[in-house]
């Protein structure tokens, strides 16, 4: 078993950790749920010594009865790989891509003293069978592979060696519902027939409920309560874990007035890419978005749900004017949508874009940013500057913000930037692609609290393109669920989350952890 | 906090003696670079001759002075010419990713790589006879498609990148983009690569006068100052030891600079070191 006790943590004299005390039994999972900067993270590479330069760790962590923070760097070696493994949150990042997944895994076998080289690919090819990937063979790259795929090897490589403790950080965060669902279930497994120790790093509180024994909440570097899961997360003693859970099944309040009038209007998209090459010639054509329809009315919230690379972003990217489409029509306010659509149905349609740190030119100040739509405009207002005074104050923020650069914020004050620069030209239908995805909860509520509010005054038409069903749940009249391109099923929000009828949309629900199901089944095991 | 890098200060003033020295002699020398006194041939340094003079009766560093502008006028025409012609071609080629355009200008760049400059600098004085013009125009024309390569492989990230997709929402065009969001944020890397591309320079330039082909005499060159001494290289070393020197230390100078700006100018890594 591992346990740590009053570890903390400075890096440049800066502290980091305060006291972080935790213990896991030999084959048990312990949550480590908190939102970015908590110290999620640094305390799983304080555990592993892999941390930056300058930082200096006080405090034991006892992995049976060695104590990791007193080990050189050598001994570490010996230890990373043998006694303890490591998953990262983006699989692609963490494998090379210029190896193959056999190798890879055979790699941590050599390393640590297998003799011979056929002999560590015959344990790799074992340990890629008992992650699930029998069909895969050795010598494939991880660019060959889906994300699940890559995330297994991943775990391959970690578990290769029998781990005594297994961290995994942020484990299923870059992946689709369903593959989640999968990653969640073979690491349960591993855990119960090896018999090693799971410390699972994660800000999803649905992820803690359904997987931990034990579950620890982080808030600044500090463990503000830590107890077997079902206490934690149902007592909810300390006001932290009640405001994560509350943000966690937040329900923005909205008023709805859907009209009949139809602002957007997409009939029999057909958006096709140029197929590989295959020599000279190339392959058929990839129709990425296939035959979609729907309408979007005014004063109308209207979801888009769909794992990654079923034609979400494309979709979007057509309707925004940005792509050309190859068949069908979109129509918005009764205009032809397409790249040479003139500036004034532009004006009408804006978007808001997941990455709020991508979102702005790191050179401008907020006010060119937020001005830069009147671009659209047929000439610059004479008010510029009172209306990005305005639009700012909208969206939560100062008038002198005006003259700050993106960086001196934080995320989510970026994302009202973003939202304040879209709504600048007065549009009435605003695209939200991932709008509140790469937020943490408690900022995710707020900016959904934003959203209705701004809906209820200014009568928008909302786009809400997510992977993220509960949000969608949340902030939709309608939802549209896609898949590969083709729109499966589509109906009122509440009835769809209800009662799905087409067989993809009840996988997503299923494979979606919930915080009910934890509840209901602690509510058994209490009594 | 040492806000400013060190190796800046260092190149920066190394390159600062350089351009003082070569701006100064357009004004004064210590003595005439184009009268050839055999009187006083390969004078010792020291005295009258600060550095002493060559087996002409020339100042020696009258003529690193000289040289020093000969070098940078070189240098420096030949990198505004790759950056004017290299930088927008590349971006337009990013601009116009997978277009045929973008293939014209970049397999048209790949085909001036696929010439030593060195043999067509000697193609163009071959035609038009050597001159430090012709040296300028060739070592220009190869800076052409360093510039477009940098540029091209910048932008092609923004160009993913979201507020590039906010431009376009907001109906900004693609030159439009290309001169707002593009440049400005691929500027720190084309300053880096001018700094470098400037050292290549004073060092092709050097490289062209010592076979004869840059500037002709008697305009000095640090290049043909090192020809010069190639046959006293024995009995008198100095003759080539301080106009290898003040390439060495020029190019040193720029290098350090080129480093130096690009910690500085990258807000990434100036937030870092706050």
């Amino acid at each position: 078993m591992i346990r740590v006790d009053r570890l903390s943590l400075a890096i440049h004299g800066t502290p980091i950790l305060r006291d972080v005390s935790l213990s896991i039994p030999k084959g048990q999972i312990f949550g480590l749920v908190g939102e970015s900067g908590s110290g999620k993270s640094m305390t799983a590479l304080s555990l592993m010594q892999l941390l930056p330069a300058g930082a200096k760790a006080t405090g034991h962590a006892l992995l049976d009865d060695t104590d990791l923070l007193t080990r050189t760097e050598a001994q570490m070696c010996g230890l990373r790989g043998n006694d303890l493994g490591m998953i990262f949150q983006e699989p692609m990042t963490a494998l090379n891509p210029v190896q193959t997944i056999g190798d890879q895994v055979a790699e941590t076998l050599l390393i640590h003293g297998e003799s011979s080289r056929a002999a560590a690919r015959k344990i790799a090819r074992d340990r890629l069978d008992r992650v699930g990937l029998q069909h895969v063979a050795m010598d494939r790259y991880p660019h060959e592979l889906s994300g699940g795929q890559r995330q297994r090897v991943c775990i391959a490589a970690a578990v290769a060696l029998s781990p005594r403790l297994l961290i995994a950080d942020e484990p299923t965060t870059a992946l689709d519902v369903t593959t989640q669902a999968q990653i969640l279930d073979l690491l349960r497994d591993l855990v119960a027939r090896d018999g090693m120790s799971l410390l699972l790093i994660t800000h999803d509180l649905a992820v803690v409920a359904n997987m931990a024994d034990h579950v620890a909440v982080m808030q600044r570097g500090e463990i503000v309560e830590q107890g077997p899961t079902a206490d934690v997360l149902r007592l909810q003693r300390h006001p932290y874990t009640r405001g994560l859970f509350a943000a966690s099944a937040h329900q923005p309040d909205r008023v709805t007035t859907p009209r009949p009038d139809v602002l957007l209007s997409v009939e029999n998209v057909i958006r096709t890419y140029p197929g590989p090459r295959t020599g000279f010639t190339r392959a058929a054509p990839i129709a990425a978005v296939d035959d979609v329809s729907f309408q979007l009315h005014k004063g109308e919230s209207l979801g888009l749900v769909g794992e990654s690379g079923c034609g979400k972003s494309t979709l979007t990217r057509a309707i925004l004017g940005l792509d050309p489409i190859q068949s069908g029509a979109i129509s918005a306010f009764g205009h032809p949508v397409t790249p040479q659509m003139p500036n004034t149905v532009r004006a009408g349609i804006q978007v808001v874009f997941q990455d709020p740190y991508g979102s702005f030119n790191p050179r401008w100040r907020v006010e060119k940013l937020v001005a830069e739509p009147f671009h659209l405009l047929p000439e610059r207002p004479r008010d510029a500057r009172d209306r990005v005074a305005d639009a700012l104050a909208a969206v939560g923020l100062s008038a002198d913000d005006m003259h700050k650069y993106p960086h001196e914020f934080s995320g989510g004050q970026r994302q009202r930037i973003a939202i304040a620069r879209a709504l600048i030209t007065h549009p009435r239908i605003l695209v939200l692609d991932e709008a509140v995805s790469a937020l943490d909860v408690s900022i995710r509520a707020q900016i959904l609290d934003l959203l209705a509010d701004l809906q209820n005054r200014l009568h928008l038409s909302y786009l809400f393109i997510s992977h993220d069903l509960t949000v969608v749940r949340s902030i939709t009249d309608r939802v549209l669920v896609m898949q590969a391109g083709k729109i499966v099923e589509q109906g009122e929000t509440e009835q769809v989350f209800t009662a799905p009828a087409h067989p993809y949309t009840q996988s997503l629900l299923a494979a979606a952890p919930s915080l009910d199901t934890i509840m209901e089944r602690s509510d058994a095991t209490l009594v | 906090m040492n806000r400013v890098p060190t190796s800046f200060l260092i190149g920066a003033a190394l390159s600062v003696v350089f351009v003082a020295a070569a701006a100064l002699s357009f004004l004064w020398t210590p003595h005439d670079v184009t009268s050839l006194v055999i009187a006083n041939r390969l004078q010792p340094a020291g005295g009258d001759f600060v550095l002493g003079t060559d087996q002409f009766g020339r100042d020696l560093l009258s003529m690193l002075m000289v040289g020093a502008r000969t070098s940078i006028a070189v240098a420096l025409v030949a990198v505004g010419i790759g950056i004017t012609l290299g930088v927008p071609l590349g971006l337009a080629a990013a601009a116009a990713r997978g277009s045929l355009l973008d293939e014209v200008i970049m397999r048209g760049n790949d085909l001036i790589f696929a010439f030593p400059s060195l043999v067509i600098a000697i193609l163009i004085t071959a035609v038009y006879g050597p001159s430090a013009t012709n040296a300028i125009i060739a070592i220009g024309i190869f800076n052409i498609p360093v510039f477009a390569r940098v540029a091209r492989g910048g932008a092609l990230s923004l160009w993913t990148l979201d507020y590039v997709l906010a431009a376009r929402t907001a109906g900004k065009g693609r030159l439009r983009i290309s001169a707002e969001h593009i440049l400005p944020n691929i500027a720190n890397l084309l300053i880096v690569q001018a700094t470098i591309q400037f050292s290549l320079g004073v060092l092709a330039e050097a490289a062209l006068s010592y076979v004869g082909l840059g500037a002709q005499p008697p305009l000095p060159s640090w290049g043909r100052m090192l020809s010069d001494a190639q046959t006293m290289i024995y009995s008198h070393p100095m003759l080539a030891i301080l106009p290898g020197m003040a390439i060495v230390m020029m190019v040193l100078g720029l290098n350090l600079m080129g480093d130096g700006l690009r910690d500085m100018l990258d807000p990434r890594l100036r937030r870092r070191r706050q």
